[in-house]
């Protein structure tokens, strides 16, 4: 036990990761959400275009 | 577009509670490894997005495979949406690899076998997106995203089995490692658990991520279809 180190400190590295890899995560899923309701407009206005054409 | 059906929508509930879980096991309940420390914590979230994306790329090759087989569109939306997926779950595997490297190897990125294979990895299917982008004919373009992700799918095992060919620095978690690997950690059962449920909990953000993706290339196609009606 008398020779036994304590680890380094390597938390900020850590916390680092953590933080890239949740932020990315969640800035993917609201990618797919915005596309999403960018889409679902265009496919509305498209549709009442149809409607409009003879 | 149809609404979303209730097993995505238990999907979705099912993928924010596992990713939390797998956040908590990963900072709380994972031992603090002896030698690295805290830092060695980034390894569950390293392997789990590692294994996703790789899962996501033979996905695409197998939906490349089902195209070229039965023509239908629909193998394309997948093979995309697989792909795109897989890019964003592999960068995030390279920046966790970094700043792991940082306090064992000392050095950010070295061109060794393993991460050189990743990066051209990452650089095959960025540039499959961006060719994609160039072809307007959506058949031609479906087939020649079949053949590339079915090339590039070759790339997948070549940097899967890179650390256990070649000699390199990068550890071998399972099986036996090289001798000149830095940075290798044997794994106590709670660290095995903990793997194991992240890889799990990622598998199941992967599909919810997969059906959404799909179901945006849905709509996509509908209005291009739409947009080509009102223009003829």
């Amino acid at each position: 036990m008398l020779f036994l180190q304590a680890p380094p400190d390597t938390s900020r590295f850590l916390i680092a990761g953590y933080v890239i890899a949740v932020v990315v995560m969640l800035l993917y899923a609201l990618s797919l959400y915005l596309r999403q309701r960018r889409l679902e407009r265009d496919l509305q206005d498209l549709e009442e275009l149809a409607e409009q054409q003879p | 577009m149809p609404p979303r059906p209730l097993a995505l929508k238990i999907l979705d509930i099912a993928s924010v509670l596992l990713f939390l879980a797998a956040l908590w096991v990963a900072l709380v309940y994972a031992p603090l490894e002896a030698v690295m420390g805290a830092v060695q914590k980034v390894f569950y979230f390293h392997i789990a997005n590692a294994w996703i994306a790789m899962l996501g790329f033979i996905a695409a090759g197998v939906a490349g495979v089902a195209y070229l087989v039965t023509k239908n569109l629909k193998w394309d939306m997948v093979e995309l949406s697989a792909v795109e997926i897989s890019l964003v779950f592999f960068s995030v595997t390279i920046v966790l690899g970094s700043i792991w490297a940082y306090p064992a190897w000392n050095t950010w990125w070295t061109w060794d076998p393993r991460l050189t294979s990743a990066a051209i990895l990452e650089l095959i299917y960025l540039a499959y997106l961006m060719l994609r982008q160039g072809i307007e004919d959506p058949e031609r373009r479906a087939r020649f995203g079949a053949v590339y992700t079915l090339i590039g799918g070759v790339s997948v095992p070549i940097t899967f089995v890179s650390i256990r060919l070649f000699r390199t620095i990068h550890p071998v978690v399972v099986g036996a490692q090289d001798p000149s690997a830095q940075g290798g950690f044997s794994m106590t059962p709670a660290m095995l658990n903990t793997m194991f449920f992240c890889l799990l909990a990622f598998s199941i953000i992967f599909v919810t991520l997969l059906w959404h993706r799909i179901r945006l290339a849905q709509m996509q196609q509908k209005v291009e279809e739409l947009k080509l009606r009102l223009t003829d």
